[in-house]
């Protein structure tokens, strides 16, 4: 049989993504490797999601649940314990291996796919930390599911490299538990964290946050265990400065050190990607540049309200569903791309075989803008702008426009102006 | 008292706030932060997030949170008393678990169900 869409990922995005699709009266099917849906979500036990989307502040498994219910009400079809392994396009239709403890491997074509697969946290190899290699550095958010999920506290002594969010979220958490957090070190001069983080998490236990530091070595025990490690304060082009090294006896690093969008499935697919959000290219549509392949949530880039995930992933479950409704017209793309002060932008594409009444366009800036302008310029001429205060790398910024505005045959930047 | 310094978390310009030993406040940028800064000074309050103990296999965790904002320095005191529970029957997300914890009317419930994860 074939399925009208395969959803790859149960988490707040691939609920979204096919409660949306199924309202639309399609065949969905979604695959989850875990055996619960609600993703990463299940492990977020603290509060402060849906502000946005529902004005209350729920906690990680709360804000699953609202989607959950959604989904068993719309009867979606749904694989737990089941894990894609590869996916093809044979004669115009998708084709994806799927394996369970349960069944082995087994074949399902789709006339589409949405990749809801969500994202990975960096290791310490990808930042070449040098030192011994023991056991006892871990990623932080590895460390949250054992906690929050197993009952399994990983340390007693612990350190966090990195200051992002989850980083904070752990020292707070690993502290109510009993464990002892020795400090943060943050590389950057300032935190990728939310204020209220800074506060509510490190603050609030007195636990010193170390801007411009970094981790410079790792020693460990004859067991191969973690017996301590060094910080040292990093010059402006982040090269330590001697001098300045602080040692701590600890038996727990935390690497809270970044996420990459997760797209290991779509190694088998040639795709235009993108270097800036280390994912794939797409259009408003959250189309690819493979007709009827949709990508969205942290899959797509990483994101720092779930919030965005759930409203983004909605919309590319209507996409898929407008898809097979054939309501594509003939493809004619421009590019989107980020001008000054922009890290990345989304959509990387705007195809005109879309219709759409609205663009939204996501970015992040690359530094701290007080007083922001935001431009868009399509070649010589200003087609948008907006005033913004507070612009800040750690949180992701949403535009939106009138489509009738563009010419269909010139590239438009996005950037933003400092006042 | 010795002088003190607060992160204002109203909005994202985070002003840091400076009380000193006199209850001078300085270095907010509006109105907000000084009530931001006065409230944190008399009766912080926070939500405790943590988990409970089960008797499942399947799911040996769930998770609990005070259902309003707590004192601050009740939050050991009440993560003491949530690690004795322990779970043993099927329960439903929302319900309570600890009711008036520590005589502050405020009650520990389950924010997912004990069942969520069996399925």
């Amino acid at each position: 049989m074939i399925k009208d869409i395969v959803v790859i990922g149960g988490g707040a995005s691939g609920l979204a993504a096919s409660i949306a699709a199924k309202k639309r009266n399609k065949d969905v099917l979604l695959v989850e490797r875990e055996n619960s849906l609600g993703g990463i979500l299940n492990q977020c036990i603290h509060n402060g999601f849906g502000l946005d989307m529902f004005k209350e502040e729920y906690t990680g498994p709360e804000y699953a649940h609202r989607f959950i219910e959604d989904f068993n009400c719309q009867n979606i079809d749904y694989l737990l314990n089941t894990t894609a392994i590869k996916l093809v396009k044979n004669d115009g239709l998708y084709e994806i291996i799927i394996t369970s403890k349960e069944k082995g491997l087994e074949k399902i074509q789709t006339k589409t796919v949405i990749i809801s697969s969500g994202c990975y946290e960096r290791t310490r190899g990808q930042i070449m930390m040098p030192g011994d290699r023991p056991q006892g550095v871990i990623t932080a958010g590895s460390a949250q599911r054992y906690l929050n999920i197993n009952g399994l506290l990983v340390g007693k002594r612990v350190f966090i490299l990195g200051s992002g969010d989850i980083g904070l979220i752990m020292a707070r958490r690993m502290c109510l538990e009993g464990a002892e957090v020795l400090g943060v070190a943050e590389i950057m001069p300032y935190s990728n964290g939310l204020n209220r983080n800074i506060v509510q998490c490190l603050n609030d236990f007195d636990i010193p946050l170390y801007l411009s530091h970094t981790v410079t070595k790792i020693e460990s025990d004859e067991f191969k265990c973690l017996k301590a490690i060094t910080i040292s304060e990093v010059d402006e082009r982040f090269q330590p400065i001697k001098n300045t090294e602080m040692c701590f006896e600890i038996d727990t690093l935390l690497l809270s050190i970044g996420l990459i969008p997760d797209i290991t499935l779509l190694d088998e697919i040639e795709l235009e990607k993108d270097s800036l959000t280390k994912s794939i290219k797409i259009n408003q549509a959250y189309e690819s540049s493979e007709p009827g392949l949709f990508i969205c949530g942290n899959s797509l880039q990483v994101h720092d309200l779930v919030d965005n995930v759930s409203k983004e992933s909605n919309r590319a479950g209507n996409s898929a569903a407008d898809y097979l409704e054939n309501k594509v017209n003939k493809r004619q793309r421009i590019k989107v791309l980020p001008g000054k002060n922009i890290v990345y932008v989304t959509p990387q594409y705007i195809d005109f075989g879309w219709i759409f009444k609205d663009l939204i366009i996501n970015f992040r800036a690359s530094k701290k803008i007080e007083k922001a302008v935001i431009k868009v310029y399509q070649k010589e001429e200003l087609i948008y702008q907006k005033r913004r205060t507070f612009v800040v790398p750690s949180e992701m910024e949403t535009i939106s426009f009138s489509y009738q505005e563009l010419k269909k045959d010139e590239d438009i930047t996005v950037e933003l102006e400092e006042v | 008292m010795m002088s003190k310094e607060f992160i204002c978390i109203v909005c994202p310009r985070g002003c840091h706030i400076k009380v000193d030993e006199i209850n001078n406040i300085s270095g907010n940028q509006c109105k907000r932060g000084e009530a931001y800064v006065k409230n944190e000074m008399q009766n912080p309050k926070r939500v405790l997030t943590t988990t409970v103990r089960t008797t499942f296999l399947n799911n040996p965790r769930v998770s609990v949170k005070t259902d309003d904002s707590i004192p601050k320095d009740l939050i050991f005191p009440a993560m003491e008393l949530i690690n004795k529970v322990i779970i043993t029957k099927k329960m439903e997300i929302g319900e309570v678990v600890i009711s008036n914890i520590l005589n502050t009317g405020v009650n520990i419930v389950l924010t997912k169900g004990t069942s969520n994860n069996s399925n």
